[in-house]
């Protein structure tokens, strides 16, 4: 093997080799908070570097056998994810802390769950790609549960863990059948092997696309297979949460894009309808389901449930555009949801954390800084132009229209002003009620993730921000994707 | 015709060994019967050729796995009667749901062709120049390294895992300490008292610095 190899996996070489040091520098040195608080700087400079590494690499390229795929595509969603899970680790600190929780294995543990999820962009082979989320899904169940004397974080990892493993049997029941079809795990080779005349009608395929894609649902959280959201959000520790909404998601999105686009182009027709039922019940339920909550955090799973099903509007497309569409749409959704993590994060009245949606009533009044940050990503999710949430849906419902997907265009629209209702519900609280006791001063590190979203949000519209993403994304999207 | 002797020698007692693990009672008996199978499997791979894989079966399976097994049978009280009455309990639906499944996976899979496909290589050639063991370990640490090392870092995050969601440092539990043994000298170790003619001495309550967290 020669050493241009080594080269291409050096992000993941960067992770697991700085997670495998972490843990033993938390091990040797003595209990207690300073280790938690150094390993877990030493884990944010860790993803730091593998980003670095990720934005030197250049050019494309397949190793081990073609299992392992370095390109534009999987760079642009690598320093994505690196970034938001830096971000999220940047905001444990203050709340890990106060739940006594500042323990060097959560860091270490976000670190392996990151290396599998960048695994996860890479896969280009069924084995690679089952390995990858089971790292990834394996440390963020233990992550759930870390908060191990409370009932509600306990119950979060089982139920988790549980539907978690069930999922991951469905998956790897689809991975066998087409493997047993196709003679194959390599994703060009089911490719090759799905374009036959003789395989359009072949029932194993369809059925281990269907099994798989059931898979892969559950991982992003889309309806019908959404069931667990709302009590993890709730049950995990915050910090988890804010983790758990960000990077995952887009690991597993990219997995979702690479299978269908690499693996299966010749069969879109099969599987081109699942992703848009799932596109439209997530949307649904997303807004409607979400009126109705009282928790923050609720609240929020809820909606990264509908922003699943706006993102898959893209890869329902099936063009460059679409997919182009769904990459934009990630960044997007990630800077949005740290930042409203960020801010319930903030949200502690004499060093106890609140979560209700009454507690940010008339922060106006005692916060007016907190109160605008949480208002733009309030408006931003809701897709209020000119802020980034309004282009992230521009962008995937643009290719959908332009694909002829009229129903499913619309039904996103409609949607789409439902879920305004209940973020502008916010808005409401925040801006007219009447003021509940005022929020204990916000920690510096957790302010500086609210205020980088939020500006971020704000300028998007800006070219060199807005079509910086755009370029790199369309750029990207057309390496996986070529227009036709 | 000696192979084909052995063979059928093998397989029968691996049906009759792995039927009785499950039918016995005593599940002490269960393991002893799986420790047979497995041996009776490792044959039929002696049979195959396959001399590593056989040498594997023993070493791991026999020799830990179910060495092991044994070790959580007679350590643990598992009433057995009672986990077979949830099973009872629930066997029902389960048998149900089961037989669904089946019947629509047949008439799925009877209806129409279900076949590999013909221009993809179904199955690798025996590499007929090299050593069993030799071919398995260029399969799984070369060609496959990848995989390989990635199921390593998901078993350590196993291990992570259960350390940090069980491990509870307990507090107050008496632990050697050999150096404060050792390092117990006369002057800490010994009090001369002075005994009242025709009294007594009440002892000072002996002090352990670890009882008292």
């Amino acid at each position: 093997m020669d050493s241009s190899v080594l080269y291409v996996i050096l992000p993941e070489l960067i992770l697991a080799l700085g997670a495998i040091a972490l843990l033993m520098i938390g091990v040797f040195s003595p209990n207690g908070e300073t280790s938690g608080r150094n390993v877990t700087w030493l884990a944010i400079a860790v993803l730091v570097a593998a980003a670095v590494a990720v934005f030197e690499g250049s050019g494309s390229s397949a190793i081990f056998g073609g299992a392992f795929v370095s390109d534009s595509f999987t760079r642009f969603l690598k320093i994505v994810i690196l970034v938001g899970a830096a971000l999220t680790l940047l905001m444990t600190f203050d709340s890990f802390s106060r739940a006594k929780l500042l323990l060097f294995e959560y860091p270490v543990l976000v670190l392996l769950a990151t290396l599998g999820m960048l695994m996860m962009v890479s896969a280009n082979d069924l084995i690679a790609l089952y390995l990858g989320l089971e790292l990834q899904s394996l440390a963020l169940y233990v992550v759930a549960a870390f908060k191990r004397d409370d009932v509600q974080s306990s119950e979060a990892g089982l139920k988790y863990f549980v539907l978690g493993a069930l999922s991951s049997g469905m998956l790897l029941y689809g991975a066998s059948m087409l493997y047993g079809v196709t003679g194959s795990t390599s994703y060009a080779t089911i490719a090759a092997a799905a374009k036959m005349p003789e395989m359009a009608t072949n029932i194993g395929l369809t059925f281990g696309l269907v099994f798989v894609l059931v898979g892969l649902a559950f991982k992003v959280a889309a309806v019908p297979f959404h069931m667990w959201t709302p009590d993890v959000y709730q049950g995990a520790p915050t910090p988890v949460t804010a983790f758990f909404a960000g990077a995952p998601k887009i690991a597993a999105m990219a997995l979702l894009l690479r299978f269908t686009q690499a693996a299966l182009p010749g069969v879109s027709s099969q599987w081109e309808q699942i992703i848009i039922f799932v596109s439209i019940a997530s949307m649904a339920l997303g807004s409607f389901a979400a009126i109705g909550q009282t928790n923050i955090k609720r609240l929020l799973a809820y909606s990264s449930i509908g922003n699943v099903g706006f993102a898959l509007i893209g890869l329902a497309a099936n063009n460059t555009e679409g997919t182009a569409g769904v990459l934009i749409y990630l960044v997007i959704y990630v800077a949005m949801t740290l930042g409203a993590f960020a801010c319930v994060l903030a949200m502690q009245r004499n060093g106890r954390f609140v979560e209700s949606i009454s507690d940010l009533s008339g922060l106006a009044k005692t916060n007016l800084t907190f109160a605008t940050i949480l208002a733009v990503l309030m408006f931003s999710l809701a897709g209020i132009p000119p802020l980034a949430g309004f282009w992230a849906k521009w962008y995937v419902f643009l290719p959908a229209i332009k694909a002829g997907l009229y129903p499913l265009s619309v039904i996103g629209v409609v949607t789409s002003v439902v879920g305004a209702y209940y973020y502008l519900r916010v808005v409401k609280i925040m801006f007219f009620d009447e003021p509940a006791e005022g929020f204990s001063p916000t920690e510096g590190r957790t302010f500086a993730v609210m205020a980088l979203s939020a500006a971020f949000v704000v300028a998007f519209v800006l070219p060199f921000v807005g079509g910086t993403v755009v370029d790199a994304a369309t750029a990207a999207a057309s390496v996986l994707v070529p227009a036709h | 015709m000696a192979s084909a002797l052995f063979f059928y020698l093998f397989a029968v007692l691996a049906v009759v060994a792995g039927a009785s693990v499950i039918l016995t009672k005593n599940p002490v008996h269960a393991v002893l019967f799986l420790i047979l199978a497995f041996f009776n499997a490792a044959g039929l791979f002696v049979l195959l050729q396959a001399e590593f894989l056989a040498m594997l079966l023993v070493i791991v399976y026999v020799g830990a796995v179910a060495v092991l097994f044994l070790f959580v049978v007679m350590m643990l009280d598992v009433d057995f009667a009672e986990l077979k009455a949830g099973f009872i309990k629930n066997a029902k639906i389960g048998a149900l749901i089961g037989g669904i499944v089946l019947v629509e996976l047949i008439a799925l899979f009877g209806y129409r062709g279900f076949t590999v496909s013909p221009v993809m290589n179904p199955s690798a050639p025996i590499p007929a120049s090299i050593t069993n063991t030799r071919a398995l370990g260029e399969i799984l640490y070369t060609q496959y390294v990848y995989y390989f090392q990635g199921a390593g870092l998901i078993l350590l995050v196993a291990m992570i895992g259960a350390i940090v969601l069980t491990l509870k440092h307990r507090q107050g539990v008496k632990r050697q300490s050999i150096s404060a043994q050792v390092a117990r000298g006369p002057a800490t170790g010994l009090e001369v008292v002075k005994v009242p003619s025709g009294g007594s001495v009440i002892p000072p309550a002996v002090k352990h610095p670890e009882a008292a967290e």
